[in-house]
């Protein structure tokens, strides 16, 4: 099951706004360093995008071909490369109508070697061109981890500077609907730990939008986690995300709804669960504030205090495997930056630990789903349907 | 089937027809009558296979796994000395023949005070490229500035062709604040972006699709100038190498891909390492027109590399060599390779094959060197490189700034953290920390 518990610590259930309290027993937290925190964890502003009065709706699979289209017509050292992208419009249909627009020369369709063309892209970019580079899925990506590693990520850095890497690879990650292990697995947590990627998780049109256009602009190379089951999901977008100039600042999560009794986080397709929990919840009282994390490295560290030390409980949500996942690092964070303010211990929920199975109904479990989240969230309310005692 | 039953019924023969799938061809295909089957075949046609024409044979042949004959080896220059050529002999200019002379020499000695450093706990790693030296300065000889190397870590005479000082081969080794390396990487991982010479990367075999996307970049500039991405014969086995080639094939890249088969990858020696002859033979695979040259003959590779370069640029495709040496060296600091191979063997290349030697028995015959030069050309060097290294060893480290600076193009927010929290804590304790790191 995906359900887990954490240790209780002994806090105090007092309301812990304002200055934080040192404990005898705490890690040492000496003045200085607190200073750091306050300053560091500036109130976040508003430079949230909020829907407009939006009259347009847009699958992510047009926000992704749109992007990409844009961004190939406002600069011609973008070009994209994977297996089918061109002649077969793309496995999932996401580069449709790009060969025959820009040509064989700027949607390449590669032989069957990850290997070779993410170390190709790699090349390309080492050499001042924009490579977008599309795997079937991040589970295949696995056989050109390598070069996203060790030929794009460090680069930068061990080249002193004189060689950047502006690539984008980009690619379904996480579970799809029974394909069985080796096509479910998600990957955020694994790119997140190496210094060098960006890694970018979009949830909604707006997101896809926005930021693989920054992913694209961007100096350093980016891991685009996408969702194959979201391609076909429809948004609302209003005319500011369909501006060509739209970009989405990376590093920045969305509050997508906003609470006050309990902070859940989720990234891609767990966010429309964690959405629905919330509608669930609301029902029963309980008010929960909803991340859009957008962004896995970096990490809005900001934006995800802020919301916990507003609600002072945590739920944190991924199809991830638990161990070292993006839950882990972000109740770590919580632990760290917004101890005195947590009322309850904090709460991971994520995939289960085993290979997926292939079984519709093994599947199921082996996955959160919404009723999980609600459970969770109940559980760090202890229950209360009364907002926070 | 049908076939062996009419081949033992009487009434088939020469004259009488089977049919076999849509043509009637003659009972005799079946037995072999070599004067039917001629007849026979002509009745044969072509198949539009997927991926073009092919002709059927009715004979069953496997194609050897390699032919009885290996592919020889081009050679220009033999072991006293002596051009077979004389067309080349007027295609090189004497400035062009000493610079690469002066250069093997020079490299050869940085090599061996480098490789002393280490042994002295000087540095922490060193690679040297003994007997290899004519396919370093060759081979940079015979390419143009513009032209973007992307090597494995046993070339770096072609930086020292293109500008790289004595003091810039230091600088990086001996990780101080002047090198360009910023002390990022472990020493020999040069790389120059002034020089068209990609930063070397421990991975073997990476660079090699790397080559190809680079390749990609220039073809799309339609620049006049190719890529040249080194190998040794051990990289042939990685993955990265049939990815590299077959793209190269399949896009028309315009890069040289020079294989230095030096016999050994470490303690494997090439019977360990493939089963085909050499290098050379997998070019054909790909579709790759490749050719297999004497490494140590300075005047074969600068001709090889040279005619490669111009097919890759005014053909647009890839072309492979294969470059027979010997790696006279251990693999590196961390190897002893007595421990594997006979002294006897490593001496007998040393001395017999020394490329540096043949090399200048050619331009002393030339009238363009003599023994007098020799002697100034070694002290001089000799002098440069000790010079390189104490000044090396002298220079500040690289401030602490540098440890952030580089993971992305603008430093993170959760990096300069980092730095400030790193400062302080160093400031609060600062027995804790060497004293030598510029803050």
């Amino acid at each position: 099951m995906t359900d887990f518990r954490q240790k209780v610590f002994d806090v105090k259930e007092e309301n812990m706004l304002g200055l934080l309290r040192q404990k005898v027993g705490l890690r040492g937290l000496s003045a200085p360093v607190i200073g750091d925190y306050t300053q560091r964890l500036c109130p976040v502003a508003s430079a949230m995008r909020h829907y407009s009065s939006a009259t347009k709706q847009m699958t992510v699979r047009d926000a992704l071909n749109s992007a990409l289209n844009e961004e190939m017509a406002a600069d011609s050292s973008v070009f994209v490369m994977g297996e089918e992208v061109g002649e077969y419009q793309g496995a999932y249909k996401i580069t449709k109508g790009l060969l025959d627009k820009y040509g064989p020369e700027r949607v390449v369709d590669t032989p069957i070697t990850e290997a070779g063309f993410t170390g190709i892209g790699v090349g390309a970019a080492y050499h001042g061109l924009r490579p977008v580079v599309e795997f079937m899925t991040f589970n295949f990506a696995l056989q050109g981890i390598d070069h996203i590693i060790n030929s794009a990520a460090k680069s930068n850095y061990m080249s002193a500077g004189q060689i950047n890497v502006p690539i984008v690879f980009r690619g379904p990650n996480g579970a799809a609907a029974g394909v069985g292990a080796q096509h479910s697995q998600c990957f955020a947590a694994w790119y997140a730990t190496v210094p060098g990627l960006k890694v970018l998780v979009p949830y909604s049109a707006e997101d896809a939008r926005g930021l693989l256009k920054a992913a694209i602009r961007d100096p350093d190379p980016v891991v685009f986690l996408e969702n194959e089951l979201l391609y076909g999901e429809s948004f609302p977008v209003s005319d500011e995300v369909l501006d060509s100039n739209f970009c989405l600042p990376i590093g920045k999560a969305k509050v997508e709804r906003k609470g006050i009794d309990v902070t859940i986080t989720a990234y891609s397709k767990m966010v429309s669960f964690a959405l629905k929990a919330a509608e669930i919840l609301e029902k029963e009282g309980i008010n929960a504030e909803v991340i859009n994390l957008r962004s896995i490295r970096p990490l809005d560290r900001d934006t995800i205090n802020a919301s916990v030390r507003k609600t002072n409980r945590l739920v944190t949500v991924e199809e991830g495997f638990r161990q070292h996942g993006v839950g882990a690092e972000i109740c770590a964070t919580v632990v760290e930056d917004s101890f005195g303010y947590l009322d309850a211990p904090v709460e991971r929920i994520a995939g289960a630990d085993v290979p997926t199975p292939y079984a519709a109904n093994l599947e199921r479990f082996a996955f959160p789903q919404i009723e999980d989240i609600v459970r969770a969230t109940k559980r760090v309310c202890y229950k209360s349907a009364a907002a926070n005692a | 089937m049908a076939a062996a039953a009419n081949a033992m019924n009487p009434t088939v023969g020469p004259t009488t027809l089977h049919l076999h799938g849509l043509l009637f061809v003659p009972h005799c295909m079946h037995i072999g009558n070599p004067a039917t089957i001629l007849f026979a075949l002509t009745l044969m046609q072509d198949m539009d296979f997927p991926g073009g024409k092919i002709s059927f044979t009715t004979t069953k042949s496997f194609l050897p796994g390699s032919s009885e004959e290996r592919v020889p080896c081009y050679r220009v220059l033999d072991e006293e000395g002596y051009s077979s050529s004389n067309i080349l002999e007027h295609v090189i200019s004497k400035e062009v023949a000493l610079k690469m002379y002066s250069g093997m020499v020079t490299l050869q000695t940085m090599d061996k005070f480098f490789y002393e450093a280490q042994r002295q706990g000087r540095l922490s790693f060193y690679l040297t490229s003994f007997g290899e030296e004519a396919i370093n300065l060759a081979s940079a000889a015979a390419l143009s500035i513009d032209d973007v190397i992307l090597a494995q870590y046993r070339e770096p005479g072609m930086l020292l062709w293109r500008g790289f000082t004595l003091q810039d081969f230091a600088n990086q080794c001996f990780g101080n604040n002047a090198g360009h390396g910023k002390g990022r990487q472990m020493p020999i991982h040069y790389g120059s972006k002034n020089f068209n010479f990609i930063t070397i990367s421990s991975p073997l075999a990476t660079q090699l699709p790397q080559a190809v996307g680079v390749a990609y970049s220039l073809k799309m500039d339609k620049k006049d100038s190719c890529v040249v991405a080194y190998l040794g014969d051990g990289s042939s086995s990685e993955g990265d190498f049939h990815a590299a080639l077959n793209f190269a094939a399949v896009l028309d890249a315009p890069v040289v891909f020079i294989c230095r088969n030096n016999g050994w990858a470490i303690s494997t020696p090439v019977t360990d390492q493939f089963r085909s002859d050499g290098i050379v033979v997998k070019g054909q695979a790909y579709g790759i027109s490749s050719i297999r040259v004497d490494g140590n003959d300075a005047l074969a590779i600068y001709d090889v590399v040279r005619s490669a370069r111009e097919i890759a640029i005014n053909e647009q495709r890839p072309i492979l060599i294969e470059a027979m040496t010997y790696r006279v060296s251990h693999h590196s600091t961390s190897d002893d390779s007595t421990k594997y191979r006979s002294t006897d063997e490593i001496e007998y290349w040393k001395t017999i094959h020394s490329p540096i030697t043949r090399f200048r028995k050619w331009v002393e015959r030339k009238g363009w060197w003599s023994d007098k030069e020799e002697s100034e050309l070694h002290l001089d060097v000799k002098k440069q490189v000790k010079h390189a290294m104490d000044e090396a060893e002298k220079q500040e480290k690289p401030p602490l700034r540098d440890m952030f600076t580089d993971v992305y193009e603008d430093l993170p927010s959760n990096l300069v953290e980092q730095e400030t929290s790193l400062r302080e804590t160093i400031q609060r304790h600062p027995q804790d920390f060497p004293k030598d790191i510029p803050l």
